[in-house]
């Protein structure tokens, strides 16, 4: 996600990140990680007004109350878990890994930029 | 195998995967840096319930054995015990046979002779009710209460071993242990925690180095190897210009886990919060401060999955921009005349079957989730068909067929024809599998769930 147009000033999470990556913690959990690229990417994604379960849940569609979030200032990660939507495999599953499902965490806006303005 | 107190135990993890192979060298340096032990993991559920379902390996048998002739000689050169867990993928009790078939094999042409242990850990749904109705059974999250009828329909259940069955056919002589399914850290525990290594450090180092390269600047590039002694371990990778530094090694705690601070294990909970990551040099960390806490219960989590019913996949591929402008009002038409044409036809109601109409290229990955609206270029139109069985769903798809050929727009005058990329278009999927366990057995003893034999020969 990262590394896309470096001329362009940053306007999603992903822009500030190392990587955005999403998998399965098992058949019945699914498990995303922002690994920002330094100390002030970090502040703003760890920064509770910005992203906390609440936000998840809606970008998600899921049960704020079934999210877990991490903070992990040592490593300027914050991690986010939640119970897997859709069952592994099953008919509706179109996402075996869940390998693609932290899209819509690294193009969330960042606080101040106007949502919708993204390239492609 | 000699279970005497060590100072240190060194540990060679060639790979994340059994049948994902590596470079010849990078074990060559493992010997060179000695070990006693070398790890390997044979299996996951990442890849979906069909390979418990059906008991079926993801890898194939000429990459696992040529990852096991690699690893016989390796063991048999340095006198050092060989460890693979969740054998066959799902860790099934003919996924065990299956590897120990070819460690047989391959044993015979290398001249071999090492001792094989082979560990079962499927279970039987019978012994299972009795402990569900003994009330050892507990749910995980997100999961309800389990219920008989769950087990019962289920076409394979394991049992997630931990270090313990390993241990005891170490401790009897084994010098290969095939061990059905294990947690991914067991397989990597189990000798140092023989060998007295403290737990928190031998936990945690089995946890880092149970997807051999993740844990390294370049995970392309091999193995890991790592000594756990008696105040934590030092870990670095096989190949000698790749490194592992105090980010990747601390960064791979958060690699497919719901919590990165905490991990269960059957017996006790490794907890790295106050863990330290120091690099030694620019290619070597050194861990420390990893704690495991016994746990008051010893469990055995499982596994299971069961039939859903039988699929067929049909696929056809659409680029006209006249109906890319309203793809999603064109599936919503062809949806209403799949079930019209299925009720008419087949005579089925809308619960005696169940299709997904995928739009790739449009929102087919993240579906409502989708965040981006622009208009696709081409769209790969999917229908997934699940029945009751497959003659029905398939006859479900080819009624499907020529609304995948034709299906207008409710304002054109004519029929369109839609790309079809082969003949014939529908692909038979065979059964269909769903994971429905997701519970814990209290175990009575910690091996009693699984059952050790010796010698290469698999049943039947």
């Amino acid at each position: 996600m990262a590394d896309t147009t470096p001329a362009a000033p940053p306007s999603t999470v992903g822009d500030l990140a190392l990587e955005v990556r999403s998998k399965n913690a098992g058949p019945f959990w699914v498990t995303m990680e922002l690994f920002m690229r330094d100390a002030d990417g970090y502040r703003i994604v760890a920064d509770e007004t910005f992203i906390n379960e609440h936000v998840i849940a809606e970008l998600y569609r899921i049960d704020a109350a079934t999210i877990q979030l991490f903070r992990i200032p040592s490593l300027n990660v914050v991690k986010i878990s939640f119970p897997r939507p859709v069952s592994q495999g099953s008919l509706r599953d179109r996402d075996m890994h869940a390998g693609q499902h932290h899209v819509p965490l690294a193009l969330l806006p960042l606080p101040g930029t106007t949502p919708g303005v993204r390239h492609g | 195998m000699d279970n005497t107190p060590a100072g240190s135990v060194r540990i060679m993890t060639p790979v994340g995967m059994l049948g994902a192979g590596w470079d010849e060298a990078t074990i060559e340096r493992g010997l060179a840096l000695g070990i006693d032990v070398i790890t390997v993991d044979g299996g996951s559920t990442d890849s979906g319930p069909y390979y418990l379902g059906s008991a079926t390996a993801k890898t194939p048998a000429k990459a696992v054995a040529r990852d096991l002739r690699s690893l016989l000689r390796a063991a048999a050169r340095a006198d050092a015990p060989l460890i693979i867990g969740s054998c066959g993928t799902s860790g099934t009790d003919s996924g065990v046979d299956w590897v120990a078939g070819m460690v047989g094999e391959i044993m015979a042409e290398e001249g071999l002779d090492l001792k094989v242990a082979r560990i079962y850990s499927e279970q039987d749904p019978a012994d299972l009710k009795e402990h569900l109705d003994a009330g050892r059974i507990h749910p995980l999250p997100p999961m309800g209460e389990l219920r008989a009828e769950t087990l019962e329909s289920c076409t394979h259940i394991v049992g997630m071993m931990g270090h313990e069955p390993i241990v005891q056919a170490l401790e009897a002589g084994a010098q290969v242990v095939l061990a059905g399914r294990a947690t991914d850290t067991a397989v990597a525990a189990a000798y140092p925690l023989m060998k007295g290594m403290p737990a928190g450090p031998s936990w945690h180092a089995a946890k880092i180095v149970e997807c051999g390269g993740q844990c390294t600047t370049d995970p392309r590039a091999g193995g890991v190897y790592t000594t756990i002694d008696a105040r934590g371990f030092t870990i670095e990778p096989l190949d000698p210009g790749n490194a592992c530094t105090p980010y990747t090694v601390a960064a791979h705690m958060l690699y497919e886990t719901v919590n990165p601070f905490e991990m269960r294990e059957p017996a006790g909970t490794l907890d790295v919060r106050e863990a330290t990551y120091v690099a030694v040099d620019d290619r070597r960390v050194r861990v420390e401060g990893s704690r495991f806490h016994v746990a008051d219960r010893h469990t055995i989590k499982l596994e299971g999955a069961r039939v859903t019913g039988y699929e067929t996949m049909s696929f056809t591929a659409v680029r006209d921009p006249l109906i890319l402008a309203g793809i999603e009002s064109w599936a919503d038409l062809l949806r209403t005349h799949l079930r019209r044409r299925v009720g008419q036809t087949l005579g089925l109601a809308d619960d005696e079957y169940a299709f997904d109409l995928r739009l790739y290229g449009h929102n087919a990955v993240l579906d409502d989730l989708e965040p981006d609206a622009g208009p696709p270029r081409e769209v790969g139109v999917m229908l997934l068909v699940n029945a009751p069985d497959q003659a029905t769903a398939t006859a479900v798809a080819k009624l499907a067929n020529p609304l995948m050929l034709h299906l207008p727009m409710p304002e054109m005058h004519y029929l369109p024809s839609f790309a079809f990329p082969f003949s014939p278009a529908e692909v038979e999927r065979g059964p269909a599998y769903e994971f429905v366990l997701n519970h814990v057995v209290e175990s009575i003893t910690p091996t009693g769930m699984f059952r050790i034999e010796y010698g290469d020969n698999h049943h039947g």
